[in-house]
């Protein structure tokens, strides 16, 4: 059994005593949300953190999916679990329910949340490619009160967010148009594995044009992030297999993957093209209604 | 009230009381009385949470041990201190090879007569190599003081590669071994050289491939550990450890550590899985032993996952080259290899003396040949030691992967189906007992009709249909088939011995006064269903229902000598002992019988369960009944000895040899190269089958297995020596959602010489599915050309390999 150093440990109470925990302890203390990147990090001692906040008692406070008639706005202690299984999300965005249904596995999904998710901001991560298609922004707040941030602007580098030392992520909300949906695509090596590239689409169509379309890469390059060129690519045009594989073929130029164990650099080229080109097809054929 | 009035009330009462808290979770309506289908005994403790392991085990004042390994794969030891480690206010000790070798214990022997170190003295030889260990009051602050340790290392240069490490430039690793100059471990040869070429040399086709199986690691899904509790007034050592093989533990601890044997207790509780990784000896158990007895305390040693996955024995790492030769219209004539294989940093291989690589010898397969030749080199490199483990039947399971897929690249050459090239060379059923030209005796086999089942079951031809509709429109299904030989259940002790101990195995059977018994094996389940299957067999034999048969293992003070649960041996020879020495029992209650019936032992007819008077059933007595006069009251006929219970030790005469025909259809995406086992059949001839339940359970077990090396398994390491395998999210194994139902089918060749006719199944399915699934692949994939991709063949290095740029694994 791998055992952590030792550590201390707080529970907050609210939001506002976490925030308050967090800058009285300092940068020695970490929130715990679902914990399964932080301890397993910390098991292999891989990870040193002085002081744990444990923020579990927050999830009625910050557990949630608000539908709004212009905005979906989710507490960032929303379980995986309860994105997967929300109706909304499924009917408006069922990018979230394709994406939860490859996340992890069970024990995972009923632990982790979104915010403990995008704030480990690992490259792999599958809900940053989610949000960043659905064109989201993360609530940060601190002391001082509240910012919004894009997700471009969330990430900083490979396990780097903008998220300061005395602040908390509290929600991601994004915008919701009419004519849209969306889809995820991944392939992983084994069930519950990281991908090896995963792509998230939102898109909408309206007069037989793409009125907008954002692409999201997971897993090929130091942060997730959103590809403009492609948006730009696709506004204004007819949807067709040719349009997919020329923002494929964007997707791929773009990207900037490395070789691993999970695969080859050319292999994650590619699958940023065929992943890029599949999820686009399916969110348009859900517009049309083609495919649900 | 009486004493015997009130101890019979209570009795009752706490046997009613017993009853009610157990029965609830019994759901066992199938009760064979021997063999046949029925649940498994030991279920309902394991289904509760209640199994009993090493790590559940505590005793007062218990220590915990944290081992300190080498960061790095190769490098000299400048300096290790410990002081900072040695005042953390939990320590009790802290231990360096150093100071084991100060007391001769910093070495140990392998299993193959090799050395290997407890604690490095020297060098540091693979990454996650035992340097120090430090002993504390809880396992937290013994992993802390780790941290304290300081090791001050001179780097080598690390060798990871066997060609590599061949190379007269290369570092040697074994510079600790007397006059060593270079990485050579030896080399081994079988067959006739110039019998195969003079046969090469005349056919009309050799088909040429080399192929690589990777390493890969057993990773049960309970670590390795131990508690080793010495205690100093009457010198005994209680060792309860993750052992497959508790005797023959026992004798090399008394060799090693000096301790006469008969003061040695090894103990192995319920094992969360072997497969093989739990047979050789690793310093942790040793450290935990030096723990005890310089604290005088019980220690603790249970190991984390990452120092599992990269200190114990892995399997395989085989680079094969492999020839095959045969006539135009397909008639196999000879095959011929050549095999490099790595061995880490010390020879650590568990096989019988006289086979260093195992049981590769039986490369020839299931097919009637004229000649064959191996030869193999083995190669010290850094990484770590061991090898075999893995449910690999002695290295069986590269041998079969050798020849089902040369076979499949001869197919492919000869424009042949698979199938009808295998019909065309198998073994025909007259020639068993059948000797192959490397020297095995197949003991038994009847081949052609196995592979019927499978296909009739896979209905084959519907398959060649649906294959060749979907061909047309671009979509890529492949069919893959293997046919396999095993040898199982080591071994004549003519032939077979692991370090001198010969490879026989004891029972002892005790029927108790009113009937029921207990069984005593040397076996040791690791989740096999031992309890299960061997008082099935007891059953069988004597006629106790299996529930009334208790069968203790896993334990070296309360079972009979013998070597252990691996190379599916358990009931190729444990089980033949227990059926045996059941026999004995039964002889002996039939004496008995006959004086309680008054009739002479040949008018004796016995009828399962019991024995009555030939002609006249309505005379009889029961074995329960035979039980209690034995221990009873009254004369027992001449010569014979109070008590029902006998002993055995059983030498089998010969390997058993089941063998299996697998069908495997995948489909791959031509986008993703994303492989998806649609279906798996799999039909399986170990001779008499003693619980179907429990064979289908190891099939399903070893197919996942199987799915697992062709697919996704490989225990990589990096230029610098560093495994890549580390963690379960590295180091993948398959899950449900990566396997289909199996789809198990089976016939009967029982075996000759074993007392019922049964023959090892546990590791078949490990052994014969690999080929099956990466011959279903490549078939997948003519249309792009391609004869043979190593495994794992992941989305990635399948892609590659359609454009054009297959790569070796290593």
């Amino acid at each position: 059994m791998q055992v952590p150093a030792p550590f201390d440990y707080e529970r907050a109470t609210s939001v506002d005593d976490a925030i308050g925990l967090l800058a009285r302890l300092g940068a020695t203390a970490r929130l715990v949300a679902g914990g399964h990147s932080l301890l397993p990090m910390m098991k292999l001692r891989l990870a040193h953190f002085e002081y744990l906040v444990d923020i579990n008692d927050l999830h009625g406070e910050l557990g949630y999916v608000k539908v709004e008639p212009t905005r979906i706005r989710i507490g960032a202690m929303t379980r995986h679990r309860e994105l997967l299984e929300s109706p909304e999300l499924l009917s408006s965005f069922p990018i979230f329910h394709d994406a939860e249904r490859v996340i992890a596995d069970p024990l995972v999904r009923n632990r982790g949340t979104i915010g403990g998710a995008l704030c480990q901001a690992d490259p792999s991560e599958d809900l940053s490619a989610v949000c960043t298609a659905v064109d989201a922004s993360c609530v940060i707040r601190g002391l001082d009160g509240e910012r919004v941030v894009s997700m471009a602007e969330f990430y900083r580098g490979p396990y780097e967010t903008a998220v300061g030392n005395a602040e908390m992520l509290t929600e991601v909300r994004f915008p919701v148009r009419p004519h849209g949906s969306s889809a995820y695509e991944k392939v992983g090596r084994r069930a519950g594995d990281w991908p090896v590239v995963s792509c998230g689409v939102a898109a909408w169509v309206e007069g037989g044009v793409i009125t907008d379309a954002r692409v999201g890469l997971a897993a090929v390059g130091p942060n997730t992030t959103g590809i403009p060129a492609i948006s730009q690519a696709l506004r204004g045009r007819a949807p067709s297999e040719d349009l997919y594989a020329e923002a494929g073929a964007i997707a791929a130029a773009y990207c900037a993957p490395v070789t691993d164990q999970r695969g080859s650099a050319a292999y994650k080229r590619h699958l940023a093209a065929e992943l890029t080109r599949r999820a686009l097809r399916r969110a348009v054929a859900r517009i049309d209604g083609r495919e649900v | 009230m009486s004493f015997s009035k009130l101890a019979r009330e209570t009795t009752h009462s706490f046997s009613k009381l017993a009853r009610e808290t157990t029965q609830r979770f019994v759901d066992n309506d199938l009760t064979p009385m021997g063999h046949g289908r029925m649940l498994r005994k030991e279920d309902p403790r394991f289904i509760r949470g209640k199994g009993r392991f090493i790590d559940d085990l505590q005793l007062p004042g218990m220590l915990h041990l944290a081992i300190l390994r080498a960061p790095i794969a190769h490098g000299r030891i400048v300096s290790v201190d410990v002081s900072a480690a040695e005042a953390h206010p939990k320590v009790k000790l802290v231990v360096t090879g150093a100071m084991l070798a100060e007391r001769g214990l910093a070495w140990m022997p392998t299993l193959s007569n090799d050395m290997q170190a407890v604690l490095a003295t020297d060098k540091v030889r693979f990454q996650g190599q035992e340097v120090a260990f430090v002993v504390a009051e809880d396992r937290y602050a013994a992993r802390d003081a780790l941290e304290l340790i300081d090791v001050e290392y001179e780097q080598l240069p690390a060798v990871v590669n066997v060609r590599a490490a061949l190379d007269p430039s290369s570092p040697v690793i074994r510079d600790d071994l007397e006059g060593k100059t270079d990485n050579h471990c030896f080399d081994w040869e079988t067959g006739d050289k110039a019998a195969t070429d003079a046969v090469f040399a005349r056919a009309d086709v050799v088909v040429r491939q080399d192929m690589v199986y990777p390493r890969v690691h057993p990773a049960p899904l309970e670590t390795c550990g131990a508690v080793a509790d010495y205690d100093a007034v009457d010198g005994t050592l209680t060792l309860w450890s993750t052992t497959q093989a508790p005797h023959a533990h026992r004798t090399l601890y008394a060799v090693v550590a000096g301790l006469p044997e008969h003061n040695i207790r090894v103990i192995s509780p319920d094992i969360g899985g072997g497969f093989g990784n739990k047979v050789p000896i690793y310093p942790g158990y040793i450290c935990a032993i030096v723990g005890s007895l310089l604290t005088g305390k019980p220690v603790k040693w249970t190991e984390d996952r990452a120092e599992n996955l990269t200190s114990t024995a892995f399997a395989r790492d085989y680079i094969m080259h492999g020839e095959i030769a045969a006539t135009r219209d397909g008639k196999i004539l000879a095959i011929r290899t050549n095999v490099l294989a790595d061995h880490g940093a010390f020879n650590g291989v568990a096989a019988p003396t006289k086979y260093p690589a195992g049981f590769f010898g039986v490369f020839t397969g299931s097919y009637d040949i004229q000649a064959a030749y191996c030869t193999m080199t083995a190669v010290f490199t850094n990484k770590a030691p061991g090898g075999v483990a893995y449910s690999c039947s002695f290295r069986i399971t590269e041998a079969v992967y050798l020849v089902e897929r040369l076979v499949d690249c001869l197919a492919d050459e000869l424009k042949m189906d698979p199938v009808e090239l295998r019909l065309k060379n198998l073994l025909r059923p007259e020639q068993f007992p059948y000797t192959t030209k490397t020297g095995w005796v197949y003991d038994s086999g009847n081949y052609e009709p196995t592979l019927r089942e499978a296909l009739r079951i896979a209905d084959y031809a519907a398959l060649r249909r649906e294959q060749e509709d979907k061909r047309a429109r671009g979509e890529l299904m492949g069919i893959g088939v293997s046919f396999f030989t095993e040898a199982v259940g080591a071994g004549p002790r003519k032939d077979m011995d692991i370090l001198g101990l010969g490879m026989a195995d004891g029972a002892e059977l005790r029927v108790h006064p009113t009937g029921t018994a207990v069984l005593r094996v040397s076996c040791q389940t690791q989740g096999q269903g031992h309890e299960t299957t061997f008082a099935q067999i007891v059953a069988e034999e004597i006629g106790i229902p299996p529930a009334d048969i208790k069968v203790v293992h896993g334990d070296t003070d309360q079972t009979p000598f013998g070597l252990g649960t691996y190379g599916s041996r358990s009931t190729a020879v444990s089980g033949a002992a227990a059926a045996l020495v059941a026999r004995k029992v039964r002889d002996k209650a039939r004496l008995i019988a006959s004086a309680m019936l008054e009739v002479s032992v040949a008018d004796l007819q016995w009828d399962k369960g019991y024995f009555h008077v030939a002609g006249d059933p309505a005379k009889s007595v029961t074995i329960q009944d035979v039980a209690m006069r034995a221990h009873g009251a009254g004369d027992l006929p001449e010569g014979i000895e109070g008590g029902l219970e006998a002993q055995i030790c059983y030498n089998p005469e010969n390997l058993t040899n089941p063998h299996g025909a697998y069908i495997c259809v995948v489909d791959v995406d031509p986008g993703t190269a994303v492989v998806t086992v649609r279906r798996f059949i799999a039909v399986d001839d170990c001779g008499v089958r003693i619980n179907p339940m429990i064979i289908e359970g190891q099939v399903h077990g070893g197919l996942t297995d199987g799915v697992g090396m062709a697919l996704m398994e490989i225990l990589a390491f990096d230029e610098g020596g560093n495994c890549l395998g580390g963690s379960l999210m590295d180091y993948l194994i398959p899950t449900a959602l990566e396997v289909p139902d199996w789809e198990t089918g089976f016939t009967v060749t029982p075996s000759p010489h074993h007392p019922i006719g049964a023959k090892g199944v546990g590791e078949s399915a490990t052994v014969g599915s690999p080929p099956a699934v990466v011959n279903a692949v490549l078939d997948a994939l003519k249309p792009y050309g391609l004869r043979h991709v190593d495994m794992p063949l992941t989305p990635s290095r399948l892609w590659e390999a359609m454009n054009g740029n297959p790569q070796p694994p290593i």
